[in-house]
């Protein structure tokens, strides 16, 4: 492994009873890219990130972040990564700002570097009128920026997003890509899932390709489009997958 | 780093306490319940009531430490809230631990209500104020623990509700509330002396 590597996973494996959601996984991810972990649905990718960010143990194999083991330094870990999970996971009954302030306070953020750091997520995202607001009362697009805003409260050096996209607009979802690039401008490292092929080929430094809880690829999107010599990463991702078949099927049973 | 855990658990406790704990259904538990038990035994036996103080201070810390602590968990389970917990860096000790403050903070606080209620309005004597209020966090302290258990065993809130009253109802009966302890039949002694609000009762 590379020493630019801030993610280290070898022979990562997560059984659920019989059934292998990971099987034995090996990747790495430089420190400042942003690492596409794409995959169909039941691939393993939500398992993967569950498995780093200390959520859940794995059977067997190892991972690092920034040299330190999941199994045995999680708490040091956690402190310097920021999870966006798929389902929003702040308090409806607190507004925005109490919401924050909460998160801020898990990370030990001191009381200055929370305010400051609070008053800057809020513009930058377009908040700040929101403030006060419950996050019950919040839109869909809102909860998500809210959400990214408590990952990055701390100022972590690596940021998990799973799936940050889905069910937003088309002006939340440009608005939050551009966000993913002006926080890999920072020297943040994205560790991104996505459902859209094409959003992980706009943002994306590298992809790994996940099917069935195997990687099958890892490799630019530029290098994956020209060794499946497809037009563009969704073809590509589909050429990988084994889905070619299953789709033209699906198209046959549309036309009659 | 210890002392990053310690703040953690604080921080959690006050979440909670401002977002379940002082809300109507909770106060209801902690305050109207027993009460309403307590006019039920006092109608039946009014010269008995100065008796009751300690049995109704602790009856107080049970349900108000566990109402809400019972169910805390498991509603933050289903709301992933839980997970956002699990994603901060602390030990799951601290979360828990955190959780646990939630319910002993509000127990002691309900249970002061009682305090003083039953000096003031019942003239109940209390001589050494220091080990009482020693007894009352360490009652709250058994219960909230109590109800984390409760809450961790369980997936639904229903689920939660029953299993705390399976061990709540029988206890009012069984450890001294509101009949001592050795007025009940020999072989509910056992019973009675592995239910912690026999202690309790006893030590307030």
């Amino acid at each position: 492994m590379g020493s630019d590597s801030i993610i280290e996973v070898s022979d990562l494996t997560k059984f659920y009873r019989d059934f292998p959601a990971v099987n034995h996984i090996s990747f790495e991810v430089k420190r400042g890219e942003i690492f596409g972990f794409l995959g169909p649905n039941g691939a393993g990718k939500t398992t993967t990130i569950k498995i780093l960010t200390g959520l859940i143990q794995p059977t067997e194999g190892t991972a690092t972040i920034q040299g330190k083991d999941i199994r045995t330094q999680i708490v040091e870990i956690k402190k310097t990564i920021g999870v966006v999970t798929e389902d929003s996971n702040l308090y409806d009954e607190l507004s925005v700002l109490d919401n924050l302030r909460f998160v801020g306070q898990l990370y030990s953020v001191s009381e200055k570097d929370r305010e400051k750091q609070i008053g800057e997520l809020l513009k930058r995202f377009d908040l700040e009128s929101k403030r006060e607001a419950k996050f019950a009362t919040l839109s869909k697009g809102m909860k998500r920026k809210v959400t990214i805003a408590a990952a990055l409260i701390h100022s972590p050096q690596v940021v998990f997003l799973d799936e940050p996209t889905t069910g937003l607009d088309v002006l939340s979802a440009r608005i939050l890509r551009a966000l993913i690039k002006e926080l890999k401008a920072l020297g943040v490292t994205i560790f991104l899932t996505t459902h859209y092929i094409g959003e992980a080929e706009q943002l994306c430094d590298r992809v790994a390709i996940l099917v069935n809880g195997t990687i099958k690829t890892v490799e630019t999107p530029e290098n994956l489009i020209a060794t499946t010599k497809t037009k563009n990463l969704e073809e590509a991702f589909i050429e990988i997958t084994g889905l070619k078949e299953e789709i033209m099927l699906v198209e046959k049973e549309g036309k009659r | 780093m210890f002392k990053e855990e310690v703040k953690g658990s604080l921080y959690i406790a006050l979440k909670d306490l401002k977002m379940y704990y002082f809300k109507p259904p909770n106060l209801s538990w902690g305050i109207m319940f027993p009460i309403v038990m307590a006019l039920a035994f006092i109608l039946r036996n009014p010269s008995g009531v100065k008796d009751l103080a300690s049995g109704l201070i602790a009856m107080s810390i049970l349900f108000a430490a566990t109402s809400a602590e019972a169910i805390v968990i498991v509603f933050e389970r289903r709301t992933k809230t839980f997970e956002r917990l699990l994603l901060a860096p602390l030990s799951l000790q601290a979360i828990l631990f955190g959780k646990v403050i939630g319910g002993v903070i509000f127990g002691f606080l309900m249970s002061s209500i009682f305090l003083v209620g039953s000096v003031i309005f019942l003239g109940v004597p209390f001589s050494n104020t220091v080990f009482l209020l020693v007894s009352l966090v360490l009652s709250a302290f058994v219960f909230a623990a109590f109800g984390t258990l409760v809450s961790m065993a369980v997936k639904e809130i229903f689920d939660a509700m029953t299993l705390a009253n399976f061990f709540r109802f029988p206890m009012i009966f069984l450890c001294g509330v509101f009949i001592p302890v050795s007025a009940l039949p020999s072989f509910l002694h056992p019973l009675a002396y592995v239910l912690p609000l026999t202690y309790s009762v006893d030590l307030i």
